[in-house]
């Protein structure tokens, strides 16, 4: 989860209240899921907990009034997360990969599960698609990873139905 | 699919007859089939996805219904009009009038200019040479292209030649453009722009849309795709709730 490494991000700008931050966070990262304020004050008392920000009371406000600060602990983490590859998750493939040799192996419609799941990723395509067309840059940019990732998934659909005559082949008794 | 209303200037149009519908379509390369019972419908204002593998016969089949081949055996009917049994010549002036047409690459003039090229259907149909020029700039500053229609193609990126290609296709405002792979030489952004605006441009007039492509992500600017394999079209499946 990156919403600590996202307020470090957003705190490095400049220092920030919980409030302010939760709004900037949603504006730019929350595309239609705002952060809980709950999550954003437990998320900063973890941060400071650990020495990533401090948090410094500002005079004659409030008991809550607190402004953060990000520390030179919490700019080393933020710059490492950055500098760190995401792990590649080949998540589709793994599932789809068990119903398709398992239809293979008890002589099921392979190839219809296939076709279904084709259209149905064609169809979550479409929408991403209509809504990259309808959207800022940064909603299109979000939806375009998602419409790549589909895309690998049925080049891999496309590619298996070509060789499923060969597959049953290699994995029936 | 969403609404549209059909493209003007056309009087006979009736909403509920499919503007393009293949029948039974068979074609044969000497010895080797290319389709062998193809059937498909497109709505009036439709905008339909061909996919398919390599060979599967998607592109043959775009060009029975545009009248650019003759199929063996079926039927191409144009909103309602059979139209694979005309002449050579009432296809030929069927295209000019009815379709566009956007290819992959490699299909401007290269001795005229951007404009030149653009202007080039309005030209052929008997505009007068003054405004059909003042068209072509129109569109190419709807391309994103008003300081380039003097160039030839060999003076344009891949990405601004197939922007002239798709002001080209629909400078006549056809009633029907087939792509043929429109994007397929260009990069993932000179593809989208292309896209955008080919979808734009269809969407604001109604026009219908027989696209072929094996780019999914180009398929999904599509209202439905089909899939052709061995030369017939596959039939449409139902995703579960």
């Amino acid at each position: 989860m990156s919403v600590p490494l996202a307020l470090l991000g957003l705190l490095e700008r400049e220092p920030s209240h919980g409030y302010d931050l939760k709004r900037e966070y949603d504006a730019v990262f929350g595309r239609g899921k705002p952060l809980p304020f709950g999550q954003v004050y437990a998320t900063l008392g973890r941060l400071a907990r650990d020495g990533k920000v401090v948090a410094e009371a500002e005079p004659g406000a409030g008991p809550d009034r607190k402004r953060y600060v990000i520390t030179e602990d919490g700019v080393t983490e933020l710059e490492a997360w950055l500098a760190q590859p995401v792990p590649p998750e080949p998540h589709l493939q793994s599932t789809l990969f068990v119903k398709v040799v398992l239809a293979l192996m008890s002589g099921r419609p392979a190839e219809e599960y296939l076709d279904v799941q084709r259209a149905a990723h064609m169809a979550r395509m479409r929408e991403l698609t209509e809504l990259r067309r309808s959207s800022s840059l940064v909603d299109a940019l979000l939806a375009d990873h998602g419409l790549f990732h589909l895309e690998a998934d049925l080049r891999w659909i496309d590619l298996t139905a070509s060789r499923l005559a060969a597959l049953a082949a290699e994995v029936r008794p | 699919m969403r609404a549209r209303t059909p493209a003007a200037g056309t009087d006979d149009l009736d909403p509920t007859v499919p503007m393009v519908r293949a029948r039974d379509l068979s074609l044969s390369f000497g010895a080797t089939p290319a389709l062998r019972g193809a059937s498909v419908a497109v709505a009036a204002g439709e905008l339909l996805a061909v996919m398919g593998p390599s060979g599967s016969g998607k592109s043959t089949l775009l060009h029975c219904l545009a009248g650019i081949l003759v199929p063996d055996a079926g039927e191409v009917h144009l909103a309602g009009r059979r139209i694979d049994d005309l002449g050579e010549d009432e296809r030929s002036a069927l295209r000019r009038r009815r379709f566009g047409f956007v290819f992959q690459s490699g299909q401007l003039v290269p001795e005229l200019t951007a404009e030149e090229n653009v202007a080039l259907p309005l030209l052929l149909g008997g505009t007068k040479r003054a405004p059909a020029i003042a068209e072509a700039r129109a569109w190419l500053e709807r391309m994103g292209l008003d300081d380039l229609g003097g160039r030839r193609s060999g003076e344009l990126s891949g990405g601004q030649a197939q922007r002239v290609a798709l002001a080209r296709g629909l400078v006549a405002t056809p009633d029907v453009v087939f792509a043929d792979e429109p994007t397929g030489s260009l990069d993932s952004l000179a593809g989208e722009q292309v896209m955008e605006l080919l979808v734009g441009a269809v969407r604001d007039r109604g026009t219908t849309v027989v696209l072929v492509t094996h780019d999914a992500r180009v398929a999904a600017y599509a209202d439905r795709e089909v899939i052709v394999r061995d030369g017939r079209v596959a039939t449409t499946v139902a995703v579960p709730g």
